[in-house]
């Protein structure tokens, strides 16, 4: 009975005081997820990087995560029961996260936000997202070296910016070796729906796409793709187990640096909320190792990713020109963050009309 | 061994207050034994689903911000349920209610004025009851299927407000997420308390309740709905109007969906998303069986059914217990809800493997 | 030519699943029983079937797990809606809750796995008829057993006894009790049928359609199945109608993104629920008096007095 007891107290005083860690209590850090653990995907890597925080700090960071959050009025029940409940820092993983975390932000400054993919800050809500597009460059001109046909399927999920950005790097890159290339769009309206991805994935390879590439989190593309024998890439995470004669690579978000020096700059005191857009540089996108390729296609690959990672190149540099020819970058200028993080526009080259572009 | 359903000449009051309970008991009696095999300590795993949400403020506003639209629907579901209309389609007149309601708010973003709000209700009632009025409709003049209907028009709905997040409503400013603007101040529901999201939308749910209820116990509107589901032939003569009761109960219904809808919308949501419902609409079928169709029932239903919900969550962060597991322990609190209360209207009979042909009988 | 057979290919494939999953819902509405658990009885198919393929080693007992997956679920719902006559709406709803988180459990282990896809192409020696030699052979062995099992339901619901007598308990269980058929044995078998179907369909998705297993992945699929049951007006030819139509219409628009052609993603997905409804209206506003197909009882509670 004191059990139980204990834990009416303990509640109490979570209410009670709210978010205050003793010192000599070890930090929590939660995560939450909009998706399962076992998606493979997405919520698979931030749970990646959740278990690389545990391994960093041991028995001074205690983690827990909540999946299948649903977007929306469960959110910030979530998020607020995690900061009421003693948490230090709380992650948030999805964009639709975006106004339940900043409302809870406000209600507990002490405690440490941060939210994946968004673009609200407060003094103690973080946003971080990864130039996933660094990588799409990369995949474009693999792609465009590997088709025989010139004609790439792209399954697309939503025409949010970050899908855009995504499409048109894919095609910058391809364009960057193969002038004439081809990319055909098919939206699915769904993040994740194994069924219509792969048959999207079918529909475009009977279009003649040899190649195919995906912004939606379910392997079923690249199984079709491995037993139509063409090639595709791995989404999130290596799917090369899902696709072993398939995937010629993959963009692997990586968390874990970025989690573990968030926590550690929360244990030091030097945190601050700011925005961070890591690439190839912070490490945040990595490549998958480069299979069923020659060894000329993978070289130019890797030295695109270090040139990318450098500085030397950057995948939306001028002269870049959207769907109607006009110039909207001019040589030797970059596209800069503001533009691409709202970017609803596609560049020239591309045979597809963005949905509800209105 | 065969179950044998006898009726009962009267329905067994007795029954009628334990049903719910023993479904209780022996749903936290399948929790322990669910929780044992996941290996974790059941009692304790049943604490933190139904004690601890109640040891929190917070937690307590959390379960009325969630019970408000349960309850709202389920008290119209109820009055069609008992008169022998089957809306199924809560789900999509809540949406639709949400819909009318957003489009009044998104309209007038930006403009000050107290009529806004009330306006945005109206707007979502008329939505709802709209929705509503197309399966009665066809019901009253044709006899079309009432369930296949209300339900094929809530998928309808859904796919109707995604199209509206992600296109006309979408806030300009935005960067293309499907989202529309956050509503103005004067089209947000007025919170009940500080630091919570316990809005007005859980005084409607009260008074629909009260007003609900007197009408079912003390007016003659009421007593034609209940004969019109126990006794359709004796109703009939008694002169009442098939018609006009089909009509009644899924407007009813409809309208309370859709003014729970606009309330979750312009209340804990406060703007459009592509999804604006985790399944209010049939969880609230739950409800309104859970509740025994009774209005003021109806109420601790759905205190009980979010229950589950923060329940769930707090399991998942405290006990990493998988949500899959609240949608088994809601799926099964349901089964066995449904199962006792066959109590109320039949003695059932466990025979042994005698297997007596049935014989007989005028139904 | 390659391309048209490979396109009608993949249409058989998305077919297939709706097709069967609903076929087991005409019988068990025939039966005057409206399961509206379909989803649920898919997933858990689909759940089973896959833990059972990768567990065995074989998909054949993959296949026949998720369809014991299925029946099972649907034998809690025949208890509830015969034997405790509860109201089968809500029942059928309580079966997809369950059955959605029960599929979770069994899965979780099983994500991030996939198995081989084994050929089930066993008329290799068509393959030297043109044109309809390779798309016969390219049919998998899942579809020809839908085709099948739709001639099969369709002759036993019209040329048999014992689907006559289906048919009598669905449309007048009070007749049918008193001519001394016994009306809850008759929709328990129909439902246990139904179930199986259900978690065929769904073990096709899992082993043969991805093929791996992953959460919530019948992503709505058991409602279509619902809703083509009453578009087909409850007649087996007309499902396999339905089913392919709307399959076609599946795989087409994206075939009609690639070629330029938009037309709002929602639309299209709210289409075979437009249809249906307007199906329903018009069978509806057609029939006079009694029900030609339309079985007179569907979700109507019986208990037979003793």
């Amino acid at each position: 009975m004191t059990r139980y007891l204990k834990y009416i107290t303990a509640a109490f005083l979570a209410v009670m005081l709210g978010a205050g860690a003793n010192a000599a209590d070890p930090l929590k850090a939660a995560f939450v997820y909009v998706g399962p653990v076992s998606d493979h995907g997405w919520t698979y890597q931030h749970d990646q990087g959740r278990l690389a925080v545990e391994a960093a700090f041991g028995d001074a960071v205690e983690t827990t995560f909540v999946e299948n959050v649903a977007e929306g009025p469960d959110a910030e029940r979530v998020i607020r029961q995690l900061a009421a409940t003693g948490q230090d820092v709380i992650f948030t993983t999805s964009f639709g996260f975006m106004n339940p975390t900043v409302k809870v932000s406000e209600r507990f400054p002490d405690v440490t936000f941060a939210h994946a993919t968004g673009y609200k800050r407060t003094d103690n809500l973080t946003t971080y997202s990864s130039r996933f597009y660094e990588g799409r460059y990369v995949l474009g001109q693999i792609a465009a070296r590997m088709s025989q046909s010139g004609i790439v399927g792209y399954v697309a999920s939503f025409p949010i910016p970050e899908v855009v950005r995504g499409i048109n790097a894919f095609m910058l890159g391809m364009q960057s070796v193969r002038p004439d290339a081809q990319i055909k769009v098919v939206w699915v309206s769904s993040w994740f729906d194994p069924g219509k991805e792969g048959d999207a994935a079918k529909a475009m390879i009977d279009q003649g796409a040899d190649v195919i590439t995906q912004h939606t989190d379910s392997p079923a593309p690249l199984r079709v793709a491995e037993e139509r024998g063409v090639f595709a890439f791995g989404q999130a995470s290596d799917m090369i187990a899902y696709a072993p004669n398939a995937q010629l690579t993959a963009i692997i978000d990586d968390w874990s640096g970025y989690y573990v020096s968030q926590v550690q700059a929360v244990i030091d005191g030097t945190w601050e909320s700011q925005d961070i857009w890591g690439g190839f540089n912070t490490g945040m996108v990595a490549m998958a190792p480069f299979t069923n390729m020659p060894d000329d296609v993978a070289a130019e690959a890797q030295a695109t990713v270090d040139k990318i990672s450098s500085g030397e190149l950057h995948p939306f540099q001028g002269p870049l020109f959207n769907q109607a020819g006009e110039e909207v970058v001019a040589e030797g200028e970059v596209l800069d963050d503001g533009a691409l993080a709202g970017m609803s526009w596609y560049v020239k080259g591309i045979e597809d009309t963005l949905p509800s572009s209105n | 061994m065969r179950i044998e359903l006898e009726a009962r000449g009267q329905p067994s009051v007795l029954m009628t207050w334990l049903s719910p309970v023993i479904a209780i008991l022996l749903t936290l009696l399948f929790g322990v034994l669910m929780f044992v095999l996941m290996g974790q300590d059941p009692i304790n795993a049943l604490y933190i689903y139904f004690v601890q949400p109640l040891t929190s403020a917070y937690q307590i506003q959390e379960l009325i911000v969630i019970a408000t639209p349960l309850i709202l629907i389920g008290i119209g579901l109820s009055i069609c349920f008992l008169s022998n209309n089957w809306n199924i389609g809560a789900e999509g007149q809540f949406v639709m209610g949400g819909v009318a309601g957003s489009w009044v708010a998104l309209t007038f973003h930006g403009v000050d004025g107290w009529w806004i709000l009330p306006l945005m209700m109206v707007a979502g009632i008329i939505g709802g009851l709209l929705w509503a009025l197309i399966p009665a409709f066809f019901k009253a003049r044709y006899n079309t299927n009432e369930i296949l209907t209300s339900l094929m028009l809530t998928y309808v709905a859904l796919q109707f407000l995604d199209y509206l997040a992600r296109g006309p409503f979408r806030d300009p400013d935005g960067f293309n997420f499907p989202e529309s603007k956050i509503f103005s101040p004067s089209a947000t529901m007025p919170l009940l308390s500080d630091g919570g999201r316990m809005h007005l939308g859980a005084i409607f749910a009260v008074v629909a309740a009260i007003v609900i209820a007197i009408m079912l116990w003390r007016t003659i509107k009421g007593f034609e709905v209940k004969i019109s589901g126990e006794a359709p032939r004796a109703a009939r003569f008694a002169g009442f109007n098939e018609k006009s009761m089909i009509y009644f109960s899924f407007l009813l219904s409809g309208s309370l969906a859709g003014l729970a809808g606009i309330s979750e919308v312009a209340g804990p949501i406060g703007q459009v998303l592509p999804v604006i419902s985790p399944g209010y609409g049939f969880t609230a079928i739950i409800v309104a069986f859970l509740g025994r169709l009774n209005p003021i029932g109806v109420i601790f239903a759905g205190l009980l059914l979010a229950l589950t919900y923060i329940g769930g969550e707090n399991a998942q962060i405290m006990l990493q217990i998988p949500d899959d597991a609240t949608s088994v322990f809601q799926g099964i609190l349901l089964f066995l809800i449904l199962a006792c209360d066959t109590l109320v209207r039949y003695k059932v009979k466990i025979t042994g493997f005698s297997s007596r042909q049935t014989t007989g009988g005028e139904g | 030519m390659e391309t048209f057979i490979a396109i009608l290919l993949t249409i058989v494939s998305a077919s297939t699943p709706l097709l069967i999953a609903a076929m087991g819902e005409l019988v068990v509405e025939r039966s005057g029983v409206l399961n509206l658990g379909i989803e649920g009885m898919m997933i858990i198919g689909a759940a089973c079937g896959f833990a059972g393929a990768v567990m065995s080693g074989s998909v054949f007992i993959g296949f026949l797990i998720g369809i014991i997956g299925g029946a099972i679920l649907s034998y809690f719902f025949a208890i509830l809606v015969l034997n405790f006559a509860t109201n089968q709406v809500a029942t059928g709803l309580a079966l997809t809750l369950a059955g959605l988180g029960i599929s979770g459990l069994i899965g979780k282990p099983f994500a991030g796995i996939t198995i081989q896809r084994e050929p089930i192409e066993f008329l290799s020696f068509v393959n030297d008829i043109p044109v309809v030699g390779p798309m016969l052979n390219g049919i998998d062995a899942i579809a020809y057993f839908g085709f099948a099992l739709l001639l099969a339901v369709a002759w036993f619901l019209n040329r048999t006894r014992a689907g006559l007598i289906l048919r009598a308990v669905g449309d007048n269980p009070v007749s049918a009790h008193t001519l001394g058929y016994n009306v809850l044995r008759v929709r328990l078998y129909a439902i246990l049928f139904g179930g199986a179907c259900a978690g065929l369909a769904g073990a096709y998705l899992s082993l043969y359609y991805t093929p791996f297993w992953a959460r919530e992945m019948t992503a709505g699929r058991g409602w279509i199945a619902l809703a083509l049951v009453v578009f087909a007006s409850w007649l087996p030819y007309r499902l396999l109608i339905g089913a392919y139509l709307f399959g076609a219409v599946t795989i087409l628009q994206f075939h009609a993104q690639g070629a330029q052609i938009n037309i709002p993603q929602q639309f299209m997905a709210s289409l075979p629920y437009l249809a249906t409804i307007i199906v329903l209206i018009a069978i509806s506003a057609k029939q006079t008096g009694r029900a030609i197909h339309t079985p007179a009882s569907l979700g109507r509670i019986f208990v037979p007095d003793r």
